[in-house]
């Protein structure tokens, strides 16, 4: 342990962090919507690979992240206009976006080589920044980092302050009820599920243009499934969601300073740590009650 | 002409197959209390949600005060003065009281402000009720105050009202007709829809009687008789259930203090419950939903065992025991909910049939069906107990609510049971279908076997029990003999009205 700086690790631990929670509070509110859409890996590695290209090909990190956005969204048009629309089954269909989106992400990606560079902008914050230690583990992070903390916060606000979540949330409590106050349970899921598709695009790219930060196959291995449980872990609340994806985040950073320092333990154990501890904590804090008409199929007849 | 509120003209509405409403015409004046009577299927619900806007009408039209009235959906009709209370209450389990309110709102006010204008209404019309509290903890008297409440924190002209006392205690609902005349008083119209005649009779000014989608009569309730009304519904005579005395034998189940938690998140939990059964009598279980009647039916059925001692058959342990040792028994049950528990939606009537049946009519041999034995018996069933249907190789979904109830009732019947526990067994089916389902159960009982009705319905109750008792919160209250009980006294075996109070508005 002795070679591991913990102000360094617990910087990274924030940036392994970030995309599993940007993924993860676009999935909030999609579940808090009444719908389960597992296809948040397959929107994630689409938003990877769309805002590569896009970044590279305007070398402008906004243009990376808002075409990842799209990228993101679009396919999880797919899933909404599937879904709601055509009535086909929430986890079948999401399972096969999952399918449909790795497919895709991996064909787009291909062969497509670049010399351009993205820089993300880092924003130290005046004042804050200079604090011994917990400056550097804070506040000197690229803009994305402040961006998805502020957008926990919103989407918390949001839920519980606002008219807009107030009614959000009765569609995913009882969609029957919510119809018959007069209230368009489809629109309303699909602008959920366009905003899910959207921060789990985000979340795609923050890996392929920050963390990483290049295109390989398969560049967000498993994240999407995670930011999936930590929703679950975190009983669809905001505040316990940032917790649930910097414990992971600080597993998986953990793991491979270990790797680095050369410990007696076996490579696939430290790999296999951030699933673990995910699943534990999973099993431990289970019980806790989900929005009534999660992944239930809307009629409007009925 | 400006007492009229709402006029329909020639309302019809067709679905494929059906026609839900064939040129309904009729009006309704201010306040007034005006009933909708009528039959399950005979278009009651497709007239109302018409009028709410969530239906729009094939032809025909709508006046509200003189003005065209074509809402668009429930918003537009709100912004006219019409609200309405459903029967299944349009309510939100893990939101609280005043979230659910201000959903059913067009403008609603801050959450605090709203606070205090619903604790205000609450008390003007002696409906006391907690804004804070989650609607998934209250009951369901409390559950119907709440929507109320969101109807009269908007000044309704005309409150819409699906069968409001199918939930209620007695006491209860005479509070809730203290508020509806209060409401009448202040000029407020009231569209009342129920089946049940005597309380029609008591509140209604006037009744527009409805079959199979068309209007069959207009009268002034006080002055019909009630016998009058039902034939109008039915469109026929009716066929009142006869009982033999029988002979109470002995005893066949007994229950020593059962006791179990909660199953589920919202539900109750049973608190010990002491009672013995005996062969040949009916033993009514009457109550407010909610007060453990669904944790009592899982109990005996098996699905929830309890710990060992708590339930014997004919001196026999089974506490432990699944549903299907219990049923080789002869020990069966109909649950309440139609639609996922007593019957599977997407199966077949026959495979349905054969889910309960199998161990009790040997449909199967060495584990392989016997699809010719199935058959049989689901056509017995769908013969025996009229249930209409193409063939019983339908969907149990695509039976209506009352035809499955009579599917699920009588699968059971005909398998001979020493003891049958039916929770709701008329629920939502029409008077002609319930008659001959109560006959069924008191021909059962005079056979020899045991049957425990539990039911929401007291004039069901009264009709068909030797011996009557109460759930009230999952306690059990000793048995009395049914004949000769009021309906004071039965209110209070029910729990009373729940802290409810008189309306405080001055008339």
């Amino acid at each position: 342990m002795g070679d591991i700086n913990i102000i360094f690790l617990l910087a990274a631990v924030i940036v392994a962090s970030t995309p599993i929670l940007l993924a993860a509070i676009g999935e909030l509110v999609v579940e808090r919507a009444g719908v389960l859409n597992l296809g948040v890996e397959g929107m994630m590695i689409t938003g990877a690979v769309c805002g590569y290209i896009a970044g590279h090909e305007t070398s402008s990190a906004v243009a990376g992240f808002a075409g990842a956005a799209v990228g993101g969204a679009c396919v999880a048009a797919i899933f909404g206009v599937l879904t709601l629309f055509l009535l086909t089954n929430q986890v079948a269909t999401g399972l096969a976006l999952t399918l449909f989106g790795v497919g895709l992400a991996a064909m787009v990606g291909q062969g497509y080589s670049t010399d351009t560079q993205v820089l993300v902008p880092k924003l130290a914050i005046p004042l804050l920044s200079d604090i011994p230690a917990i400056g550097h583990i804070f506040f000197k992070h690229d803009l994305l980092v402040y961006i998805s903390i502020a957008l926990v916060a919103a989407v918390g606000y949001f839920l519980r302050h606002t008219r807009g979540g107030l009614v959000l949330r009765a569609v995913g409590e009882n969609h029957e009820a919510a119809h018959a106050l007069g209230y368009n349970v489809r629109l309303i899921r699909f602008g959920a599920i366009l905003f899910g598709g959207a921060c789990a695009g985000i979340g795609g790219a923050y890996i392929s243009l920050v963390r990483v930060p290049q295109w390989t196959d398969g560049i967000t291995a498993g994240a999407g499934w995670i930011a999936l449980a930590i929703v679950v872990f975190a009983s669809w609340k905001p505040g316990r969601l940032v917790a649930g994806a910097y414990l992971f985040g600080g597993v998986t950073a953990l793991q491979l300073n270990l790797q680095a320092t050369g410990l007696a333990i076996p490579v696939e154990y430290l790999s296999m740590s951030p699933y673990i501890a995910t699943i534990v904590v999973l099993v431990v804090l289970s019980g806790s009650r989900g929005p009534g008409s999660l992944g239930k199929t809307f009629h409007a007849s009925r | 002409m400006s007492n009229l509120l709402l006029q329909l003209k020639g309302l019809t509405k067709g679905y494929p197959g059906v026609v839900a409403n064939k040129d309904v015409t009729f009006d309704i004046r201010k306040g007034e209390v005006h009933a909708l009577l009528g039959e399950n299927g005979a278009g009651k619900s497709t007239l109302v949600k018409t009028i709410y806007g969530l239906v729009h009408p094939d032809s025909g039209s709508m006046t509200l005060e003189d003005a065209p009235y074509r809402p668009a959906d429930p918003r537009a009709a709100r912004n006219s003065g019409v609200a309405m209370v459903f029967q299944h209450f349009s309510l939100f389990d893990a939101l609280n009281v005043a979230e659910n309110i201000a959903l059913g709102m067009e403008n609603p006010p801050s959450q605090r402000d709203l606070a205090a204008k619903i604790t205000e209404v609450s008390e003007l019309y002696g409906l006391p009720l907690d804004p804070s509290r989650i609607v998934g903890d209250l009951s369901a008297g409390e559950r119907q105050r709440v929507e109320i409440i969101r109807c009269l924190l908007q000044d309704p002209k005309l409150l819409i009202m699906d069968e409001p006392t199918s939930v209620l205690t007695p006491q209860e609902v005479d509070i809730l007709f203290e508020t509806l005349n209060k409401l009448r008083n202040e000029g407020t119209a009231i569209l009342y829809i129920s089946h049940k005649l005597k309380e029609i009779r008591t509140l209604c000014d006037h009744a527009t009687i409805l079959r199979l989608g068309e209007v069959v009569g207009t009268c002034v309730p006080a002055e019909t008789l009630a016998r009058d009304m039902a034939e109008l519904m039915v469109g026929g005579t009716l066929h009142v259930p006869e009982r033999a005395p029988t002979e109470a034998g002995d005893v066949i189940l007994s229950l020593k203090g059962l006791s179990a938690p909660a199953p589920t998140e919202f539900g109750t939990p049973l608190r010990n419950i002491n009672v013995e059964v005996r062969r040949g009598e009916i033993l009514g279980i009457g109550g407010v939903a909610g007060n453990g009647q669904d944790e009592l039916l899982l109990a005996l059925s098996g699905e929830m065992p309890t710990p060992a001692g708590m339930v014997s058959f004919q001196d026999k342990d089974i506490s432990q025991m699944r549903p299907n040792g219990r049923r080789a028994l002869g020990l069966l049950s109909a649950p309440e909910e139609r639609m996922g528990h007593a019957a599977a939606p997407d199966m077949t009537l026959i495979e349905n049939g054969f889910l309960t049946a199998e161990t009790r009519m040997g449909l199967s041999k060495n584990g392989f069906l016997q699809w010719g034995k199935a058959r049989a018996y689901a056509e017995k069933v769908i013969q025996t107990f009229d249930v209409r249907t193409p063939s019983p190789d339908n969907a149990a979904r695509s039976l209506s609510g009352g035809n499955l109830q009579k599917f699920v009732i009588g699968r059971e019947i005909l398998q001979d049971p020493e003891v049958l526990i039916v929770n709701q067994p008329t629920w939502g089916v029409d008077a002609a279908a319930a008659a001959s389902i109560r006959q069924a159960l008191l021909d059962l009982a005079a056979n020899g076997s045991a049957v425990i009705c539990i039911s929401q319905d007291l004039d069901e109750l009264m009709e068909i029990s030797d011996r009557f008792a109460a759930l009230n919160g999952g306690a059990l209250s000793e048995p009395r003999p049914a004949q000769g009980l009021t309906v004071d006294e039965i209110g209070l075996m029910l729990g009373g009205a729940h802290d409810m109070e008189v309306a405080h508005v001055e008339a």
